[in-house]
């Protein structure tokens, strides 16, 4: 008998209370939680993940499109970035105004170089508003996992409205479980000694976000 | 080497030790009360909270009641999206096949990214047997494998360390494993955390093999979720070229779906986070990003025997936030240690004897580790009954009766003699010298009279009875580890350096 035999006739004993005409989803599940909490604006939506973001240490800016190459330039300037990591479908005029040498993402690139990279900037699949959330799918504008990992600066864009949800009960169903996905809520950061949080552990240690959309400049830049 | 659990003294003489050192009660209370205060505030955001504690509670109970679809659906899941799956009936079996997969890589060195399922197999011992070393990248449990010590917290598993005794360790230890600490290391918590990305960057970028745990395991698409606050998950996970996740059975959900249930209660309930700063999910292998060999072991040791329980089954839900263990009085005063497991506190004390069986002195002491005031109860996120499971297990020890052993149906015996009444009497006589550890215990006090089996020492005399403090200490609780972690005049000591 293999040990997963064993394991399964194990279970199935322990479970001789649970009468034979149940089936695997029988047992009822309550579902009268929220999907959202509150009401919002679609306005108010981007406002409050601009304010969760910046709540967990994130620096937000805010740009109308026009405004996105010389915000990203602005940005990496002030890093003093002078490489930049990009994945394969970042639209190329995000960088140009930055004044930065381009690394594209190849295979062949190991962890070590990735770490030689000064920022990588990606746009993301999904915002959630009320957990100030960014969610990265691996798709062409954001690119592996591991290059918003290694390098220390990681400027996300994400696009408003249409890339943000209220909540996490929205925010699944425009996901899919069959793509990796990393869900970012403000840099890297740990409470182990004494309960101080520190920011920034082993991800980017500085995460800025761009909230980029038709008459988002009137918000201001964070 | 990061020490092992076995062989600890039962939980009252652990407990009476630990009392003793106002430093590391001093940090626990500190502790506790901190993340307590915060939780109740992210808690408090949403107005739905008692519904999505009622549907984590139902999802967890689904997936129990059909334990054996949801695995064999999970199995196939994650083969059909190119992960391999390996199922260990026992401890043993999981580190034997963990050891063979590291060796079969040809390495020798692995990352780990904390699991609680992989401390209570003894992971890290057994691949060091195997002449595998096994890193944490978790920054407390590098503190605790750097320090030679053991987990006292499951989320703060180096809680009962301060910054000065971080920083010696750091400087003492770094270098034996790696890059060592700094010149001039102080104790700010950012400089020790600055230490701890240099010196574990190297291993990240050379590692080969990471192995890691799961926080839930999704059904229907084979998806694998790990939450984490530091980024050395998203490094294990990533980075090697082959991933080994050993994963508890009763982690399964069903579907996709149910994580937006999970993914509001844990990060809440136990960082006191709107969300943790990092979650990883990943299905199988993905061509060009992450891994591109994919096992997971999934464990049974003592999950079905617990399942077969219908007490104690609830036990299964439990999502490892830690909530329990910050409102716990006796765990605040007892400290994580005492407990003798991987897990701590309320969730340990029926934790352990389910998993392990009641035939050990601490196992049989565990039951009595608690007022019995329902604090635990109310803040679990998928409501464990925790004090009823409790009761119930007192009721085991003492009168016996069937249990499921390793599979098999067996007649335990009641605890020989008068050796569990007396047991119960110290550890109930322990708890309840502390007044403190009383306050607001009334919730149960009747139902626990009314259930409690006939011999034994009511907890409401115990209490009324005496309420002085330990007298001056005998042994500092700093001591008694000096003395018993090397094991040369203590008892036998099961773990190894
Ligand atoms: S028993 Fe409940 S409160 Fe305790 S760790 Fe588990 S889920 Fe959290």
């Amino acid at each position: 008998m293999s040990s997963r035999d064993v394991v399964l006739a194990r279970v199935r004993r322990a479970l001789a209370d649970v009468p034979r005409g149940e089936g695997p989803y029988d047992p009822p599940v309550p579902r009268d939680y929220r999907r959202v909490h509150g009401t919002r604006t679609p306005e108010e939506t981007v406002e409050l993940l601009a304010v969760n973001l910046a709540d967990y240490r994130a620096l937000v800016h805010r740009c109308a499109p026009a405004e996105l190459p010389s915000l990203i330039g602005r940005l990496l300037a002030a890093r003093g970035a002078r490489t930049v990591v990009v994945p394969p479908g970042l639209d190329p005029r995000w960088l140009s105004a930055a004044d930065v040498s381009v690394v594209p993402d190849r295979a062949a690139d190991t962890a070590r170089d990735l770490d030689a990279v000064d920022s990588v900037v990606t746009g993301c699949a999904v915002a959630v508003a009320e957990t100030g959330t960014l969610v990265l799918d691996g798709g062409p504008d954001q690119g592996r996992r591991r290059i918003t990992l290694v390098p220390d600066h990681h400027v996300c864009v994400v696009r408003v409205a249409d890339q943000v949800v209220d909540s996490v009960p929205q925010a699944l169903p425009r996901l899919s479980p069959r793509r990796p996905l990393t869900w970012i809520s403000g840099p890297s950061a740990t409470s182990d000694i004494e309960l101080d949080r520190v920011e920034g552990v082993h991800g980017p240690r500085t995460l800025e976000v761009v909230l980029v959309g038709a008459g988002a400049e009137h918000g201001g830049a964070g | 080497m990061s020490r092992s659990f076995l062989g600890m003294p039962a939980f009252p003489r652990a407990a009476a030790v630990s009392t003793r050192d106002t430093r590391l009660r001093a940090n626990l209370a500190h502790a506790t009360h901190t993340i307590r205060d915060k939780r109740a505030r992210a808690v408090a955001e949403l107005d739905d909270w008692a519904q999505l504690r009622a549907a984590g509670a139902a999802i967890k109970d689904r997936t129990l009641r059909h334990l054996d679809h949801y695995l064999e659906q999970l199995e196939e899941s994650v083969v059909a999206a190119g992960g391999r799956v390996h199922w260990a009936a026992d401890a043993d079996e999981a580190n034997r096949i963990v050891a063979r997969l590291v060796r079969e890589t040809g390495e020798r060195e692995v990352v780990k990214v904390k699991s609680m399922a992989t401390q209570e197999i003894g992971l890290n011992e057994a691949l060091a047997d195997a002449g595998i070393r096994a890193y944490e990248t978790d920054l407390a449990e590098l503190i605790v494998q750097l320090g030679d010590d053991l987990p006292s917290h499951i989320l703060v598993p180096a809680i009962h360390r301060n910054r000065a005794e971080i920083r010696d360790v750091f400087r003492r230890e770094m270098g034996k494993w790696g890059r060592p600490a700094p010149e001039g290391l102080s104790d700010s918590p950012a400089e020790l955390a600055e230490a701890a990305r240099l010196h574990l960057r190297e291993k990240f970028l050379t590692a080969k093999v990471g192995i890691s745990g799961a926080n839930f395991m999704v059904a229907e698409s084979g998806t694998l979720v790990v939450v984490e606050s530091e980024g050395n998950g998203r490094m294990c996970l990533t980075l090697p070229e082959t991933l080994i996740s050993v994963v508890g059975i009763e982690k399964t959900v069903p579907t996709w779906q149910d994580l937006e249930v999970f993914l509001q209660l844990l990060p809440r309930s136990s960082t006191a986070e709107r969300m943790n700063p990092y979650t990883t999910t990943w299905t199988g292998t993905t061509d060009g990003d992450g891994p591109r060999t994919f096992h997971l072991v999934l464990l049974d040791n003592g999950r079905t025997d617990t399942l077969a329980d219908t007490v104690g089954r609830q036990a299964l839900r439990c999502i490892r936030c830690s909530a329990c263990l910050n409102v716990c009085p006796v765990y605040e005063r007892a400290g994580g240690h005492a407990y003798g497991s991987p897990y701590p506190g309320p969730i340990g004390a029926i934790l352990t004897p389910q998993l392990r069986g009641v035939a050990g002195p601490l196992e049989q002491s565990l039951p009595y580790a608690s007022s019995l005031c329902g604090a635990c109860y109310e803040v679990c996120p998928v409501a464990i009954d925790i004090p009823e499971v409790l009761v119930h297990l007192r009721e085991r020890v003492v009168e016996g009766g069937p249990v499921t052993r390793h599979g098999a149906r067996v007649v335990l015996k009641p605890a020989k003699g008068h050796a569990a009444e007396r047991a119960a009497m110290r550890a109930a006589a322990w708890a309840f010298d502390h007044p403190g550890a009383l306050r607001g215990g009334m919730r149960l006090a009747a139902r626990t009279r009314r259930l409690h089996p006939r011999r034994l020492p009511g907890p409401g005399r115990a209490w009324s009875d005496t309420r002085a403090l330990p007298a001056v200490p005998a042994e500092s609780f700093r001591d008694w580890w000096q003395r018993t972690r090397g094991g040369a005049a203590g008892p036998e000591r099961g773990g190894r350096t």
